[in-house]
């Protein structure tokens, strides 16, 4: 039992992090029908942001809460600059293209990254710096429990609340809810719809930049391709959620993650990786608009 | 449709509110419309229509800044407005109810509605506007809070006109809302569409339901392959010999 709930924590806290970036995925998908490939090294990218921030004012000499919530801030706004810029220059000069173009660019501009990320930052991992310290485990009873784990997924909690906040009861989210299920009509009503769809790249870069530097946090070990593996997992989360579904994300990432760490934790450690394919896979096959994707019907 | 209802003025009074001068426009290789030059003057009711493909939508969506114009030009007011976003044409008081009605089927009934008054000029009117729009289709006022996707058609036509009204339009710009309806719902759909025009609203209306569209309009455009064929006062077009034949089954 003891075991259970100590693999139940660690399920939550990997799960609350894939959320933060299946939340991106899902919601330039529900936009754009877009995949954003280059989602993943977004999240890298805010990896690499917390940590030079928190170089730059030596956070870690005083490691406290407000230093991670400093350096969260700061890789949210330099994440939200990198996807205003990449759906400004790649993708909004290929709005009226076919589809396909727009992935492959899509792709092109995740290689973009991970390959500056390797000129820039060098290919080497880096050590993310002790930011926030919580001295010992918690303990209640026998179960231990890090508490940096139980921090992150309080952070993306509250990170996901705002953002249902902002989607369902801001103008902006009723924007971008207009904008997603009809670009024409939104514009119709007012809606500059370039400006909403660059908002949205903005608020999913954010989340994602707050998912990199609470990674780098628990497992502190950061490189230019650390995006490939949670971007390609996040993106299982947001479709076993159904792709566009906001809900969807979140329960998906989830799902994934307890799903990861039961496997790991009863079964087979060396699969981890394997799941999320496999999962893909079977949604694919047996109910690709996912759990809560509905197909759109249109009264005549 | 009772005679009371015909209008009287078939004589264009009114200063010229929005003018296509030679317009045409592509969707790729394919010309739509080839030069289409009219008129609608401002209190009219003027109704384009025509046959399936002939260009009424076209038109409508080269008003709304859907569309680019290729060739020609339109002027609003005096102000040439083709090629501007469509964003920007509406805070100029053009509001559009949309081919397929347009309405936003994951948003509640009122909320769509809110969304119709994105860009109207002064927001302190909008419980008064809101009231409004319920006074003319009390069945909304009964759906408010649920999901568009649940109206029925003629539930989401009138939604779509009421969204349009939110924006306080000077000119309504409708896209075939008889389509799909049954007729007491055309009928009364017609109704406040004259009701509309009466509040002082400019209304260009396309509509394939051609009898009942130039019953209620001032002047009539008639479209045939992208072109303009004929135009002038409703009534003249629905005593010639021509257009009865073609467009009014006789």
């Amino acid at each position: 039992m003891l075991e259970f709930i100590q693999h139940l924590v660690n399920g939550l806290s990997v799960g609350s992090i894939y959320a933060l970036i299946a939340l991106g995925y899902t919601m330039v998908f529900g936009i754009l029908q877009l995949i954003n490939f280059a989602h993943g090294d977004v999240y890298m990218l805010g990896a690499f942001i917390g940590m030079y921030c928190a170089r730059y004012f030596r956070l870690a000499d005083n490691p406290s809460l407000g230093a991670l919530l400093i350096a969260i801030l700061f890789a949210m706004v330099g994440c939200a600059a990198v996807g205003y810029l990449i759906e400004r220059l790649a993708y909004r000069p290929l709005r009226k293209s076919p589809r396909i173009n727009v992935l492959i660019t899509a792709v092109g501009v995740s290689l973009f990254l991970e390959f500056s990320g390797q000129l820039l930052f060098g290919s080497d991992p880096k050590f993310f710096p002790q930011i926030y310290r919580p001295s010992g485990d918690w303990s209640i009873g026998e179960l231990r429990i890090n508490p940096l784990q139980v921090i992150a997924f309080g952070i993306s909690i509250t990170l996901m609340t705002i953002l249902q906040y902002i989607i369902f009861k801001t103008r902006l989210g009723r924007a971008m809810r207009a904008v997603s299920f009809n670009h024409d009509y939104a514009s119709l009503m007012g809606i500059p719809t370039n400006q909403v769809i660059s908002c949205t790249f903005m608020l999913g870069s954010a989340l994602a930049g707050a998912a990199g530097v609470l990674v780098g946090l628990t497992y502190p070990k950061i490189e230019p391709l650390m995006g490939v593996m949670p971007g390609l997992k996040a993106f299982v989360a947001a479709v076993l959620g159904g792709i566009g579904n906001v809900t969807g994300a979140v329960v998906g990432a989830i799902t994934l993650g307890l799903a990861e760490e039961m496997l790991v934790g009863y079964w087979a450690p060396t699969y981890r990786d394997a799941l999320a394919f496999a999962i893909l896979i079977l949604i694919l096959l047996f109910k690709p608009t996912g759990l809560f994707g509905s197909k759109r019907t249109e009264k005549v | 449709m009772s005679s009371t209802n015909t209008p009287v003025n078939t004589l264009a009074t009114g200063e010229v509110l929005l003018s296509f001068k030679d317009v045409g426009v592509h969707y790729g290789a394919i010309e739509a419309i080839k030069g289409v030059t009219f008129d609608v003057r401002k209190g009219e009711i003027v109704t384009l229509i025509g046959a399936n493909g002939a260009g009424k939508t076209t038109t409508l969506r080269a008003v709304s800044g859907l569309v680019k114009v290729s060739k020609g030009s339109v002027t609003y007011k005096g102000e040439t407005i083709s090629n501007l976003d469509a964003h920007l044409i509406v805070r100029k008081r053009i509001c559009q109810a949309p081919e397929g009605r347009g309405i936003f089927l994951n948003l509640s009934v009122e909320e769509n509605l809110d969304l119709g008054a994105w860009a109207a000029p002064d927001k302190s009117t909008l419980k008064a506007d809101l009231e409004h729009s319920f006074e003319l289709f009390p069945r909304l006022k009964e759906r408010r809070k649920q999901n568009a996707g649940t109206l029925s058609g003629g539930e989401q036509q009138m939604l779509a006109i009421a969204r349009a009204l939110m924006g306080h339009p000077e000119l309504l710009l409708l896209d075939e809302p008889s389509l799909g309806l049954a007729p007491q719902i055309i009928e009364r759909i017609f109704e406040i569409i004259q009701k509309i025009n009466q509040e002082g609203k400019t209304v260009l209306l396309v509509e394939q339901n051609a009898l009942q569209a130039l019953q209620i309009a001032h002047q009539g455009v008639v479209l045939e392959t992208g072109k303009v064929v004929t135009q002038g006062p409703a009534r003249q077009l629905l005593a010639s010999d021509e257009v009865r034949k073609a467009y009014l089954g006789e």
